[in-house]
């Protein structure tokens, strides 16, 4: 089951400058621990105490995780995450 | 209808039904779902910040914090500082705005032209990069005085106080609320306001993805999540990237005459998936989304009248569009 998973410029450095990877995982932490296979070391910049850390926003096809089933989210086959820092939107 | 002057005159925007997109909602031959836009950018400085503004203005000379002759201190990416300095120059304050560079040169024009003075910020990092350039700034000069939008709870009671209840005035049967998610003031005071009068009703976050151009090398421990922000008042949260925030700019100019800022289009495409849940559910849904502004601060980015939407969104490449 792939899954793409969009990295931010920050943590390419883990995935050889790769802006996107492919993953798997019926669930988040499934795919976070999957992916730390291969890129080893990603999951500790992303999790703290096996929760997202603070700054870090995953996104699964658009939609922050935090609002969803955070790191227990289920995911299927097709499904898109993006992982962005956290920032002060516009001001508007 | 009839102000005593023109700062009386913020508030009272036009809440408008959507024909078109509502009918063109997937799943939507019902008619359950219908969208509404909230014209903030019938403002007297053309946006929605005019509320905070004037209120954080207002609440702090009520607390002696404000007095004549003052510096006024603000990060903005433009809109804020445009509506600060409007306030500012009418009331005699001095006013000094923090803004990155990677803004539009029209917001530029509009701060010079209210007499701001503007210090730019690097264009890495964007608003966060503002927002810690101004907290040294204030450091610096304690004697300035920063509002600052991201942390005041007056901007946030801004929109307890007048946004969300013109809205419930106009559509007691609202279901969703949604809106762009930057100080999140916006979201804290509609939201709050709505669940203590809709049960049941859902805030809707839309938040700007911009390129890797404006996130740059941000380090993830240095993030940037603002003091007013609270997860639970939200229901949903979405990121909504460049290419389909210009796109539904683009739709709501063609198909509902609407000349709206690029940051409403990343507000109507969470409010369209809201919508198309709403149909696909078979549940009545009342979406009333937020229009900030007008269309004119981004004129000369050119996405307007671009061929299509690729070459918009290349238009916009680097530039912060919320």
């Amino acid at each position: 089951m792939a899954i793409e998973v969009r990295i931010p410029t920050i943590l390419r450095t883990y995935t050889g400058g790769a802006k996107a990877v492919d993953g798997t995982g019926s669930s988040l932490g499934e795919l976070i621990a999957d992916l730390d296979v291969r890129h080893p070391g990603i999951a500790d910049r992303l999790l703290d105490n096996g929760e997202l850390r603070r700054f870090v926003n995953v996104y699964l096809n658009d939609e922050d995780v935090r609002f969803l089933q955070g790191i227990g989210t289920e995911l299927t086959d097709g499904d898109s995450i993006t992982i962005l820092p956290a920032v002060a939107g516009g001001a508007k | 209808m009839r102000y005593d002057s023109p700062l009386q005159a913020v508030g009272n925007t036009p809440l408008v039904r959507l024909p078109r997109l509502s009918a063109a909602v997937p799943g939507n031959e019902a008619g359950l779902v219908t969208l509404w836009a909230k014209l903030e950018d019938r403002n007297p400085t053309g946006s929605i910040k005019d509320r905070p503004a004037l209120h954080m203005i207002e609440r702090a000379e009520a607390a002696g914090r404000l007095t004549p002759g003052c510096t006024v201190l603000e990060p903005t990416s433009g809109n804020t500082g445009i509506s600060l300095a409007m306030a500012a120059k009418l009331k005699g304050y001095r006013m000094v705005c923090v803004m990155p560079e990677n803004t539009s040169e029209e917001r530029r024009e509009l701060l010079r032209m209210w007499g701001a003075e503007i210090i730019s910020s690097p264009a890495a990092g964007g608003s966060n990069t503002a927002v810690r350039v101004a907290k040294e700034l204030a450091a610096e000069h304690p004697d300035w005085v920063m509002l600052y939008q991201y942390g005041n709870p007056d901007n946030a009671g801004a929109h307890y106080a007048t946004t969300g209840p013109e809205i419930l005035a106009d559509l007691p049967t609202v279901t969703h609320f949604v809106a762009g998610l930057g100080t999140t003031g916006t979201l804290m005071g509609v939201g709050r306001y709505l669940r203590e009068k809709v049960p049941g009703v859902q805030i809707v976050a839309a938040e700007p993805r911009y390129d890797d151009l404006v996130y740059g090398l941000r380090n993830l421990d240095e993030g940037f999540v603002p003091e007013l922000y609270d997860a639970e008042v939200l229901t949903s949260r979405f990121s909504v990237g460049s290419a389909d925030s210009v796109r539904r700019t683009r739709q709501l100019l063609a198909e509902e005459g609407i000349f709206a800022g690029v940051s409403t289009g990343a507000i109507l495409h969470a409010a369209l998936g809201v919508g198309r849940r709403a149909a696909a559910a078979g549940e009545r849904a009342d979406i009333v989304f937020v229009v900030p502004d007008g269309g004119w601060k981004y004129l000369s980015t050119g996405i307007y009248t671009a061929a299509d939407t690729d070459e918009a969104v290349e238009a916009l490449k680097g530039q912060l569009w919320a």
